[in-house]
């Protein structure tokens, strides 16, 4: 049931969608801090990365996430080449959990920056071989537009360089994006904190998809409910429809009536 | 000793020399004997892995999980034993 504070649920791939915030699995203290940090962030799709075993690690996180509640999106994290990363979600698929792939193609180890080239040409193939693709991509509205036109589910523009926590560097930009897609824009990378959060979703975008933001906060739990909370003020002010803003004053008391 | 039998007994003690005891593999880039049977799924029940919660390839191609128990590995093969772990 919707009341004027629930915010509209959204469509992803076919799939109705009442969390805009997806988050990632990595970089916790420990797979009990991992499930805190998920439970209060409200999130229905988490990510995880594929990598070769480690003999050393006695649970799998297969054993421990909840899959009734948790939608599995494996990544591509880690990946400079397109070759790699379709090789990697052919491997999830093998996984028998790559309903949704997020396709990440890096171009430089020290900004992490998307090499977009790479990100088109891997979404071409993924797409040819039946994968559904939400691609990191910059935050520039002709590869989004590429993208989108190639098949793609939806645009994951950053907000700024993975883990760097800067916030949305070009909101103009996003708003640019928002403006064009005719599928989801999920900002994705660079988040901070609350306020990026809803600055993301005022702007028009879909939801936000953040890691570093939860797992390096002092406490992760507390932020999750912070995003939680700052998505979805930042989406019912989306949907209330903000003032226009002026650049000059306009009084909020009335002018006449004033005792001289 | 020249002559049949001693070409034979040479032949026989070169081929015990040259062939291996059993293969070895790259497994996620380190040197590996594997065990008998030279299987996947042999090999995956000697590291204590379920299969159910790895994707295996063998030089770069994916070796489906309904046939672990039918690939033999031979010698130099490449394989990649992978799963999911927690990631943005």
């Amino acid at each position: 049931m919707t009341t004027p504070q629930s915010p509209q649920p959204w469509t992803l791939a076919g799939r109705t969608l009442t969390s805009r915030l997806i988050v990632g699995t990595g970089k916790y203290k420990d797979a009990k801090e991992t499930q805190a940090a998920l439970h209060a962030s409200g999130a229905e799709i988490v990510t995880v990365a594929l990598r070769r075993v480690d003999l050393t690690v006695k649970e799998n996180l297969l054993s421990w996430i909840d899959r009734d509640r948790y939608t599995l999106l494996p990544n591509t994290a880690g990946c400079y080449s397109a070759d790699d990363a379709i090789r990697v979600c052919r491997l999830a698929r093998e996984l028998g959990i790559a309903e949704l792939v997020k396709l990440e193609v890096i171009g430089d180890p020290k900004t992490l920056l998307p090499d977009n080239e790479q990100t088109l040409q891997a979404a071409r193939t993924l797409l040819d071989e039946g994968f559904t693709v939400l691609p990191y991509c910059s935050d520039d509205p002709i590869v989004c537009r590429k993208l989108e036109q190639l098949g793609c589910a939806a645009v994951m523009p950053l907000a700024a360089p993975i883990g760097s926590g800067l916030g949305i560097q070009n909101a103009h930009t996003i708003q640019l994006i928002v403006e064009q897609a005719k599928i989801p824009v999920i900002v994705d990378a660079g988040v901070g904190t609350a306020s990026h959060a809803t600055v993301a979703l005022e702007l028009g975008c879909d939801a936000v998809l953040m890691n570093t933001a939860l797992a390096e906060a002092s406490d992760p739990v507390k932020m999750a409910h912070a995003m939680r909370l700052g998505i979805l003020a930042g989406r019912l002010a989306y949907e209330a429809g903000r003032m226009a803003p002026r650049p000059y004053a306009s009084a909020s008391s009335p002018t006449s009536g004033q005792i001289e | 000793m020249a002559g049949r039998h001693g070409a034979q007994r040479g032949s026989r003690h070169l081929s015990l020399c040259y062939a291996p005891a059993v293969p070895t593999i790259v497994l996620n880039g380190e040197p590996k004997d594997v065990p008998r049977p030279a299987t996947v799924a042999a090999l995956l029940g000697e590291l204590g892995l379920d299969p159910r919660e790895v994707a295996v390839e063998r030089n770069r191609e994916i070796v489906p999980r309904a046939t672990y128990g039918a690939v033999s590995l031979t010698d130099g093969d490449r394989l990649e034993v992978v799963t999911f772990v927690g990631g943005g």
